[in-house]
């Protein structure tokens, strides 16, 4: 797979940790909802380190985003979100992945489960649904500490509601005056909740931290899911 | 190559540089990469099988796999995503132990887990004191998002070949493709090599 040359045409702050990096690849080949990229820089001696980052753009929208968490440790991502400037140029490859990727064709209703930086390759596929005015029915949960921590924040406020698409937050940390929507961290119950029942026969995408990722994706077998219904994708480490 | 203005990196420890394939950052934390839920199994339902393309298939019961010679083994493991890790512990069974007296023509392994997921390798490299199943890690149980009770150990490829969940392996004449490689990721996988996707 062969790397290429992108340009970054826009930064988007989007939280305090958060980016948007908006790009114009030459010759990109499309991608699918959720597919990820691999990023490669490269110092001045040659020195070079790469990591994947979940595209955040629908296959239909003419630039490709990635949405990138600075990490406090992160080698990457801290050049990504910090030093990257609008002009610049950023190697990377892909579309890489093929299994957790929604597209029309798998029909729904759609779970979407998100945590943290893990809303990036659910909203691609929010945009993707609704570029292509499908019907499938829509619900999110998205777990984040604080609003201020929500990123797309005003594009999902405004998905709310709009023909199918169910948004919810759980604001994990910190909630504003009046906040009427979930203050916890996930659990079974808060899964049982927002989840379509086994019947309705959801396929559900559950995105976010390692343990984040198995509280969801196991309350959700044990509501009676079919566990092949369950994509998931899981970063960050386990604590040992 | 392109330089990336500004960039100059941080994580280079040169005493470990030979042991870092290209592409991969070496981490201390323990990842956890998986498509799905993670299996639950009772360990009196659990079996570890050799079939496929054998005249005789083998099944181990847990207690039976428990009583195998057992093995410690200290290597570094490479994922895919870019991490790598170094010096992890683990106790198993050797393949080697598995396969010994199997007769078969097969040139091919498909490794078979609970919760559906498939892997494929040369039955090669799963011989030769390359390849372990492994139940602990760390001195403790494997846990279950690491793939416990039990889990394919290849260390010389890229750690999506060590399947987790495993539950055994299908002797084939044909290579069949497995999971990941069914989705674009390569066929064998050497780290060293930078063999992550098809036509790399």
């Amino acid at each position: 797979m062969n790397w290429r040359l992108a340009t970054v045409v826009e930064l988007i702050g989007e939280t305090d940790r958060t980016t948007s990096i908006v790009l114009t690849v030459p010759d990109w080949p499309g991608h699918r909802a959720g597919q990820h990229v691999d990023v490669r820089l490269t110092a001045e001696d040659g020195y070079q380190a790469q990591r994947s980052y979940s595209i955040a753009s629908a296959p239909e929208d003419d630039v490709l985003v990635l949405t990138v968490e600075r990490l406090d440790d992160g080698e990457v991502s801290s050049y990504l979100v910090g030093e990257l400037r609008q002009g610049d140029e950023l190697e990377l490859r892909g579309p890489i992945g093929g299994y957790f990727v929604w597209e029309e064709a798998l029909g729904g209703p759609l779970l979407l489960v998100g945590g943290g930086s893990g809303i990036v390759p659910l909203r691609a596929m929010i945009r993707h649904r609704f570029a292509r005015r499908s019907a499938v029915p829509v619900r999110l949960l998205y777990s984040a500490r604080s609003l201020d921590e929500v990123i797309y924040r005003e594009e999902l406020l405004a998905a709310d509601g709009r023909g199918g698409v169910d948004v919810r937050f759980t604001l994990t940390r910190e909630q504003p005056d009046g906040w009427n929507g979930y203050d916890r961290r996930i659990d079974g119950d808060l899964i049982a909740e927002v989840a379509w029942t086994p019947a309705e026969r959801p396929i559900a995408y559950v995105c976010g931290p390692t343990a984040f990722v198995e509280v969801a994706a196991d309350a959700l077998v044990s509501l009676g899911h079919q566990a092949g219904r369950i994509r998931t994708e899981r970063f960050g480490p386990t604590g040992r | 190559m392109h330089i990336s203005r500004g960039f100059h990196g941080r994580h280079r420890e040169q005493a470990d540089a030979a042991r870092v394939p290209p592409g991969q950052y070496v981490t201390s934390d323990f990842p956890v990469l998986s498509a799905g839920p993670t299996p639950r199994v009772s360990l009196d339902e659990w079996t570890f099988s050799i079939r496929g393309q054998v005249d005789e298939p083998r099944s181990w019961s847990w207690d039976e796999f428990q009583a195998l010679p057992r093995e410690d083994i200290t290597v570094d493991i490479h994922c895919v995503t870019k991490w790598s890790k170094l010096d992890t512990g683990w106790a198993g069974v050797s393949m080697d132990t598995l396969l010994a007296g199997v007769e078969t023509a097969a040139e091919h392994v498909l490794a078979f887990c609970d919760g559906g997921y498939t892997t494929n390798l040369p039955l090669e490299d799963v011989t030769g004191g390359r390849a372990w199943v492994a139940f602990g890690y760390d001195g403790d149980p494997l846990d279950p998002e690491h793939g416990g009770p039990a889990r394919l150990l290849v260390p010389h490829l890229y750690f999506w070949k060590s399947a987790k969940w495993v539950r055994g392996i299908d002797l084939r004449v044909d290579d069949e493709p497995g999971f990941w490689e069914g989705y674009g990721y390569h066929n064998y996988g050497d780290p060293w090599r930078e063999q992550r996707y098809a036509g790399d």
